[in-house]
């Protein structure tokens, strides 16, 4: 755990917690889920504002599983003037996607799943931001404010 | 290996999912249910998920599988007790599980499955709301 106080944006944004988990296997996804749903506890997120974060992980960390053949979810508890908010970055070093516009498509698929998977995680949260180059791997971050 | 309990009553098939679901365990659910109906010859299949405070993408693929190929097995499903915050997440996460019934609570579930049957039973084969199995072809099917 960490704390830092860092700028952003000539804003100032407090970093007040730092935590990172494995997303490796199939059971680290309900790791990640659920310590997505603590943290949405602890920043007294609505139950509505907890089940849309905690599904996005999911979505997003089975990803990070499934194409990117294993990575990492950090969490990050903020606190930007007033208010507050939980980001997650998940990070694998896969295969990365080629075609970005086709992955954010709903109901695109390269797997055996439904295609909602990133597209539905964005609408989920406030911000979305993905990052990925072929051969490296790929960076999703999401944030969602209360 | 962990599994989710499948009861049997009468034609019907009753499961609750009472735990944070990993894929595999989804996965096992459905193919258990699927041979389940086969082995039993079961008319109905209920799914309480009244406990899950969440259904991503992998969870309501398997809900809308359960559902499709329960019917093709000749066996209606229900899905019950889904919470708002759920519904609400999945509606917006761009799944709205077209071709899946629900019902709010498990006693609604219930009476929509034997709501089936009696329709099924009374109207025989005369019933053409399913005209792709049961209509013309139910006179030559042997019983």
């Amino acid at each position: 755990m960490t704390c830092a106080i860092r700028m952003m944006g000539g804003q100032v944004m407090a970093l007040v917690k730092s935590e990172e988990l494995p997303v490796r296997i199939e059971q680290d996804v309900v790791m990640a889920r659920q310590a997505v749903r603590r943290l949405s506890v602890e920043l007294k997120f609505s139950l509505v504002d907890q089940t849309k974060m905690v599904t996005a992980a999911s979505e997003l960390a089975r990803n990070t599983v499934v194409y990117g053949g294993g990575g990492t979810m950090r969490c990050e508890v903020l606190i930007d003037g007033g208010k507050s908010g939980l980001r997650l970055t998940f990070e694998d070093q896969g295969p990365g996607i080629p075609d970005m516009s086709l992955a954010m498509k709903d109901g695109w698929t390269s797997g055996g799943g439904m295609g909602m998977g990133l597209s539905g995680a964005k609408r989920l949260v406030n911000d979305f931001e993905i990052v990925s180059e072929v051969g490296k791997g790929t960076r999703v971050t999401i944030t969602r404010w209360k | 290996m962990d599994r989710i309990p499948i009861l049997r009553m009468g034609e019907f098939l009753l499961v609750s999912i009472q735990v944070d679901m990993h894929d595999q365990l989804a996965m096992t659910l459905q193919d258990d249910l699927t041979s389940m109906i086969e082995r039993t010859g079961a008319r109905g299949v209920l799914i309480d998920i009244s406990a899950l405070e969440m259904v991503d993408s992998f969870i309501g693929r398997m809900i809308a599988n359960i559902s499709g190929m329960s019917r093709i097995l000749d066996a209606h499903t229900v899905v019950v007790g889904m919470q708002p915050a759920v519904a609400i997440t999945l509606v917006e996460l761009g799944l709205s599980l077209p071709g899946v019934k629900m019902a709010l609570n498990i006693e609604k579930g219930m009476a929509y499955l034997r709501a089936q049957r009696a329709a099924e039973e009374g109207d025989g084969p005369n019933d053409l709301r399913y005209s792709d199995d049961g209509g013309a072809g139910y006179g030559t099917r042997q019983e």
